[in-house]
């Protein structure tokens, strides 16, 4: 196996070089244990189908989404503007991120603040390295057969109404793609959104993932396939909840795409 | 010559006071901060077509979609008998159409007479739903009191005027029969006026006159109980669903001003920053909505054209989960305080003005206006912070209610003025500002990168 080439946007400017696409890697992507393990998975990916790729690294900050819910316009515009004086210093035409928050603010955000850049999500570009032929899905992998459900991120879903490209990678993992009762439009949110991921829960009857992670291990599915760091999360914490951790597994569909194809 | 007078006199009176009543409730719409929406109307049009006139968004559930569809569909039509009711009210005429329309005359009554079958069915149902099937979103702490009547109320009016209708052309039928002119031919009545015959003339006349009487008042009542009612959704819904947002449903509105002082603060170039801005500023600007003064007109307008149905409550995580938001509960807050506030502007309560204010002027108005309270006296503070901005609400809503908008205003409000909140969200806030990270982390953003390559090196 090739060694895996990680550059970030200063290295490469240092070089006189400009990558295809930015990266953006996002506060979970970068520092929470389970969701570094999809930023791995996707670099693999990015490597192996030799897409001229770079990341901000220190240069990146959070993009403000979860201040901005919150309602702490301050800290947001901060945060935000920081990052698009980075991003427009490096010239970045192109961005793709694993992270939904991260792609729906700086899709539909940044431009207000000056920041224009064509926002991709992970899914959106996988489908596309699909399409183009420059990932090749072997059928009759690790997934044939394998029951799986795909759990909509309110951000990428409802949020930005993407709902086929990912469902498009799962039918090609030759898997049996099953939908829970709520899907689509009507997906039901990981409870991790407008910033609870960092608060405790209002008093109420039950936690929403635990909600959401009943419907799943109702439709029977081996693995739950999701698009977002912070769902990954309150899915795996429900599935642990619910002592199901032996019967399903959560996995991004980037790390579902290195598993099949061991790369 | 007596019914001609008494319906004009009639006519003057319905549209007199209500008038007035739409004013007020036009005027409580515009309590609301201005709000630019305009631009690309023909994807205004295709939204007004598809979900208001098509109520495509009423279709992801289809018994209720159905249902209401014929209500629905037998409202839109009988306007054209309405028309005709006016022409004969004011002229004393009888059926004035039917010789100019000849067989189209007969189809659209006939038509009238079917959906108006299908919506007393529908009508029926949607009762037995509201009060004998015990359907969890009709009974929601936010739906008792008046809101249940209201439900109701509509409901058995729908009743009344069904059967005013075929009444009227009932009674009509039987006596054009016993006149000899022969049937009228419509679809339900020409059944039903068969077996009136046997009654005398008189009777007949007046069973007619009865159910013209009859329906035309109930159209009247409707009109003047509407600002009154959730049904003001059979108006509102129109102007609602085209002045919807288009941008995608994740997208917040920015606040330019605290980008403005953020971008000086750091340095940055401010476009079409006025230079005498902090002069000009005698008022310390308010962020955010803790009222509906701060909250859009379209915001407002939301929250009368709420019908209450629950469809947004019911796909809330929250709710769902026994948390106490409910959207619904929050656009009739929004309403009745909107309510509270035009009703104390209608009474002219000088109380209510501004006590640095009230000596210069005796006149309440919006911008003086004062009276203690705001919409955090309607809506907690728990509900707000339950909120995961999953956009399950807005995507429910049938014609295009936005909660979630008011929300984050309410949130902004609650960090930016008032500088409180969940505790918790301090240390991420602090975070972000100090290390650029959601979360505070010894490790460098790319140790990753770092970890991963070690990782790589030793195997």
């Amino acid at each position: 196996m090739t060694k895996l080439k990680i550059e970030t946007m200063a290295e490469m400017a240092a070089k006189g070089a400009e990558p295809e696409i930015l990266f953006w890697v996002g506060c979970a992507g970068s520092f929470d244990a389970r969701a570094q393990k999809v930023t791995v998975a996707f670099t693999k990916i990015l490597n192996a189908t030799n897409t001229q790729f770079a990341i901000l690294g220190k240069e990146e900050s959070c993009t403000g989404d979860p201040a901005r819910r919150a309602g702490n316009e301050f800290v947001f515009q901060m945060t935000a503007l920081q990052n698009i004086e980075t991003l427009n210093t490096y010239g970045v035409k192109k961005i793709v991120t694993t992270c939904p928050h991260c792609f729906n603010i700086l899709k539909n955000e940044y431009p207000a603040l000056g920041g224009n850049y064509e926002v991709i999500h992970h899914t959106q570009f996988l489908q596309a390295l699909i399409d183009e032929g420059k990932i090749k899905l072997q059928g009759g992998g690790a997934f044939k057969g394998k029951k799986i459900t795909y759990h909509d991120s309110c951000y990428l879903g409802r949020s930005n109404n993407i709902y086929e490209a990912p469902r498009k990678i799962l039918e090609q993992l030759d898997s049996d793609l099953v939908e829970m009762k709520r899907c689509k439009s009507k997906g039901l949110c990981c409870g991790a959104g407008g910033a609870q991921m960092f608060k405790e829960d209002e008093p109420g009857d039950k936690r929403i993932n635990i909600e959401r992670i009943e419907e799943a291990i109702d439709t029977k599915a081996d693995i739950v396939a999701a698009n977002c760091p912070f769902c990954l999360t309150m899915l795996s914490d429900g599935v642990k909840a619910k002592e199901q951790q032996e019967n399903v597994m959560v996995y991004d569909l980037a790390e579902l795409i290195v598993q099949n194809n061991n790369l | 010559m007596i019914g001609q007078i008494a319906f004009t006199l009639l006519v003057v009176i319905t549209f007199g006071i209500g008038y007035k009543k739409y004013s007020q409730l036009r005027r409580n719409i515009l309590l609301g901060r201005d709000e630019d929406i305009s631009g690309d109307s023909g994807a205004r049009f295709k939204n007004l077509l598809l979900i208001a006139f098509g109520q495509k968004k009423m279709f992801k559930r289809l018994l209720p979609a159905v249902l209401h569809f014929f209500i629905y569909v037998a409202f839109l039509l009988t306007q054209v008998e309405l028309l005709e009711i006016f022409i004969d009210g004011f002229t004393g005429s009888h059926r004035f159409f039917r010789p100019y329309l000849g067989g189209i005359y007969t189809l659209t009554i006939s038509l009238i007479e079917i959906l108006s079958v299908l919506a007393l069915i529908a009508t029926v149902i949607f009762l037995a739903r509201r009060n004998l099937f015990k359907i969890p979103r009709f009974h929601m702490d936010e739906m008792t009191g008046w809101p249940k009547i209201d439900g109701n109320l509509i409901l058995y009016g729908e009743i009344i005027l069904v059967t005013c209708i075929f009444t009227m052309n009932s009674a009509d039928e039987a006596i054009h029969l016993v006149e000899g002119k022969g049937s009228y031919g419509f679809a339900i009545s020409q059944f039903i006026g068969p077996l009136l015959t046997n009654v005398y003339t008189d009777f007949l006349v007046m069973l007619e006159r009865i159910g013209w009487w009859g329906h035309i008042m109930m159209v009247f009542a409707f009109i003047l109980y509407l600002p009154f009612s959730k049904h003001l959704h059979i108006l509102l819904a129109f102007p609602n669903v085209y002045f919807s947002r288009l941008q995608p449903a994740g997208e917040m509105e920015n606040m330019p001003m605290i980008m403005n002082e953020v971008k000086s603060m750091m340095g940055l170039p401010v476009e079409g920053m006025d230079e005498n801005a902090d002069a000009n500023m005698d008022e310390i600007p308010q962020f955010g909505a803790s009222d509906v003064f701060g909250l859009s007109w379209k915001n407002i307008m939301d929250a009368y054209s709420c019908t209450e149905c629950g469809r947004c409550t019911t796909n809330c995580p929250a709710n769902i989960t026994g948390k106490k938001l409910s959207p619904r509960k929050v656009m009739m807050d929004v309403r009745d305080r909107a309510e509270e506030i035009g009703a104390k502007l209608d009474a002219n309560d000088t109380r209510c003005i501004k006590p640095e204010l009230k000596a210069k002027t005796q006149t309440l108005t919006k911008d003086n206006f004062d009276d203690g309270k705001n919409l955090f006296d309607y809506i907690t503070k728990e509900e707000i912070h339950a909120c995961t901005t999953c956009n399950a609400c807005v995507e429910a809503c049938p014609v295009t209610i936005n909660p979630l908008d008011i929300i984050l205003q309410l949130r902004r409000h609650e960090i930016l003025d008032l500088a409180e909140g969940p505790a918790e969200w301090t240390p991420m806030f602090t975070s972000i500002e100090n290390s650029g990270a959601v979360w505070q982390v010894p490790d460098d953003r790319d140790k990753w990168v770092t970890d991963l390559l070690e990782k790589e090196d030793q195997a």
